[in-house]
């Protein structure tokens, strides 16, 4: 049966991002974020009293501070009061969001923004606060520690090897040369073991920065950029939260997502995957079945450049912006959430044909 | 520019959590050396057990013991423990799939080092001295031999169950406050009040966080503001703050600095509380060493007129 196409064509028409860096300490999150707001109102043209509909993306914990993404909002121009909403998650899901906001007709144009500043903290740490609160925070395993787990089940199942993990974190780190956003470019060294099997190399960086798109429906899309990124589906899943319950070394959310989205209908040329383990990439080209004509990460991916929390929107706004160069006709934008891919976005973005 | 400040910011929260059938059978279990799983509609026994079925989300509550014995089904090496995490010394990260359950619980296996642990390795639990009802009532796994244990056949009722845990959590942060902060609270401790200017629509916000609410563009110029200020609103408290030494009660007040656009807000101190009005004009009290004004007094001037602070109330 034919999935139910979108009542209204939406595309993303501008995309913008910090240059991530380790730290950003002489920046508030307000200070850091701004000049992306301006970069992306400026490559449109429009105003923030033009804005139909305003959505971010942020953690608390990452800022140590309860509310910290009010004071981000000193950014978009909320006075007089706007039409704004928060997601505490990835910016993927506040563009998700931001999508159905426009699919309703309440808004023609929506700008969608999120950051992280990682610095202040011990991220390893900081996440395990999103673990299950019962049987699994109290034990304090890091990110690292979980994402190692996946990584050995994959090695376990034949999936992949060290070898093959460390040229995911080499070619990652090669095409991001060309990225001038990016945190780490070129050759890294795969280092010594972080949690075994993982090594130094098969982890992301860990650094600030920020991240904004902004979308529009129909006709207004065509006036504000020549090419606009087609919105042809997106979906999201998740999986139980018990990871004793998960098969890591597959990510059924994912493949239910791109099915939902349409991600299977036609081949892509391009795939943006937030895979900020090298391990993790293994498992979602899998999923997707993406076979080797397809370009994944031409951006350099998580492995390059992780804020936490602006990380996935990056996908999209990095195979979106593919699209506005021409570079690419449609392109599959993947967002993760959660220890070892818990939760799942997946986005299918086409360019008028040429 | 100078540098920006920097603090240690330490978040402590010690959540206090409740705990439904399952997860109060399953951690007074741990407590009495019991593990206790549950069973699907399916016939799948769950370890840990949970309350809702993650395929069918069908509420769950037929509890069965399993052993305390088990295999990895798969692992990570730890070399350097974190703050908080189960063991001191390097160990593994496993998942245990017990003797009995069909799925796996995530704890630490206290091995002598990465060669010793495998897939498919048999363990046991080995349980903590003293133990409260929590998920570190198990101190972690040790490799094991023999074959799987025997449960006692236990009902998985208790007569003493526990309803809840007390999930301890500290984050160790360092804050910055960012440039326009900063600026900010340096200007501060000469006891000037520094607010910034927007280039677009020039009002001048203070404290100045670097950006304008109204036009959302950056703000730089700097701007001297007060000291004098009116009193715009106000509020009388009365419940004594832990660790404030202030009687109660007593006002705490929005002020508009003369040439500022936005109220900041502060105590009002030396008249009484219930003779405090808006458009009284104070001015900043500053106590020996302190970086910010103690609280705001009456100048003794008239007071402001409405139409001159209406804007900012
Ligand atoms: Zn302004």
């Amino acid at each position: 049966m034919a999935r139910d196409l979108p009542v209204r064509d939406i595309a993303v028409v501008a995309f913008g991002q910090t240059d991530h860096r380790r730290t950003s300490e002489e920046l508030s999150e307000v200070e850091m974020l701004m000049p992306v707001l301006h970069d992306v109102l400026a490559q449109t043209g429009l105003k923030t009293t033009d804005i139909g509909f305003t959505c971010s993306g942020s953690s608390d914990y990452l800022a140590g501070r309860a509310f910290s993404f009010t004071l981000a909002l000193d950014g978009v121009g909320a006075w007089p009061p706007i039409s704004e909403s928060h997601v505490e998650m990835d910016g993927a899901w506040a563009l998700y969001e931001a999508w159905t906001k426009l699919l309703t007709g309440d808004a023609d144009t929506a700008l969608v923004y999120s950051y992280g500043k990682s610095s202040p903290g011990p991220l390893r740490d900081v996440l395990t606060r999103q673990l299950d609160p019962y049987y699994v925070a109290p034990l304090w395993p890091d990110s690292v520690a979980l994402a190692a787990l996946q990584a050995q089940a994959l090695i376990d199942a034949g999936d992949t090897d060290e070898p093959a993990l460390a040229a995911v974190a080499v070619r990652s780190r090669d095409v991001a040369a060309t990225n001038s956003h990016a945190q780490l470019q070129g050759s890294v060294p795969q280092g010594e073991y972080v949690v075994r099997p993982l090594r130094t190399g098969d982890c992301p960086p860990i650094g600030d920065g920020a991240a904004a798109v902004i979308l529009a429906a129909g006709e207004r899309a065509r006036e504000l950029c020549e090419r606009p990124a087609w919105i042809r589906g997106i979906d999201h899943r998740i999986e139980a939260h018990g990871l004793g319950v998960r098969d890591l070394t597959d990510s059924p959310s994912t493949r239910l997502a791109a099915e939902k989205a349409g991600a299977f209908e036609r081949p892509v040329d391009t795939a943006e995957l937030h895979a900020p383990f090298t391990s993790q990439e293994v498992v979602l080209r899998k999923a997707l079945k993406l076979e080797g004509g397809v370009r994944v990460n031409p951006s350099g991916g998580a492995l390059a450049a992780n804020p936490v929390m602006a990380a996935g929107l990056i996908r999209i706004g990095e195979a979106a912006a593919r699209i506005h160069r021409g570079e690419s006709d449609r392109a599959l934008a993947h967002a993760t959430s959660g220890p070892c891919l818990q939760q799942n976005l997946v986005a299918v973005l086409e360019g008028d044909p040429r | 520019m100078p540098e920006v400040l920097k603090a240690p910011l330490v978040v402590e929260f010690p959540f206090t959590r409740s705990l439904g059938p399952v997860q109060s059978a399953f951690l007074t279990g741990l407590r009495e050396r019991i593990v206790l799983g549950v069973r699907t509609g399916d016939g799948r026994t769950l370890v840990p057990p949970v309350e809702y079925d993650p395929v069918t989300a069908e509420e769950i509550r037929d509890l069965v013991e399993v052993a305390p014995t088990g295999t990895v089904t798969t692992w990570a090496w730890n070399h350097a423990p974190r703050r908080d995490q189960p063991l001191d010394t390097p160990f593994a990260w496993a998942l245990v799939r017990l003797d009995g359950a069909d799925t796996a619980l995530l704890h630490a296996l206290d091995a002598p080092g990465p060669d010793a642990v495998h897939t498919g390795m048999r363990v046991r639990v080995r349980w903590a001295g003293e133990r409260t009802g929590a998920i570190t009532d198990i101190a972690c796994f040790e490799p094991y031999d023999g074959s799987p244990a025997e449960p006692t056949g236990h009902t998985g009722e208790f007569e003493d169950p526990i309803t809840g845990i007390v999930a301890r959590a500290r984050l160790d942060y360092t804050y910055s406050p960012g440039r326009a902060q900063t600026a900010y609270i340096n200007a501060l401790a000469d006891r000037r009040n520094v607010g910034e200017r927007c280039p677009s629509c020039r009002k001048v916000y203070v404290p100045p966080r670097g950006a304008c609410p109204t036009c959302g563009v950056a703000t730089s110029e700097q701007v001297e503001v007060g000291p004098r200020g009116t009193v715009t609103t106000f509020c009388i408290v009365n419940i004594k703050a832990k660790n404030l030494d202030i009687e109660v009660p007593y006002v705490y007040a929005h002020i508009a600095l003369d040439g500022a656009d936005l109220a900041l807000h502060g105590r009002i101190g030396g008249i009484p509380y219930n003779q405090v009005r808006m458009g009284l004009r104070v001015e900043p009290v500053w106590t020996e060493g302190g970086r910010y004004p103690d609280h705001y007094r009456p100048t003794g001037e008239p007071d402001a007129d409405y139409d001159t602070y209406k804007e900012l109330v």
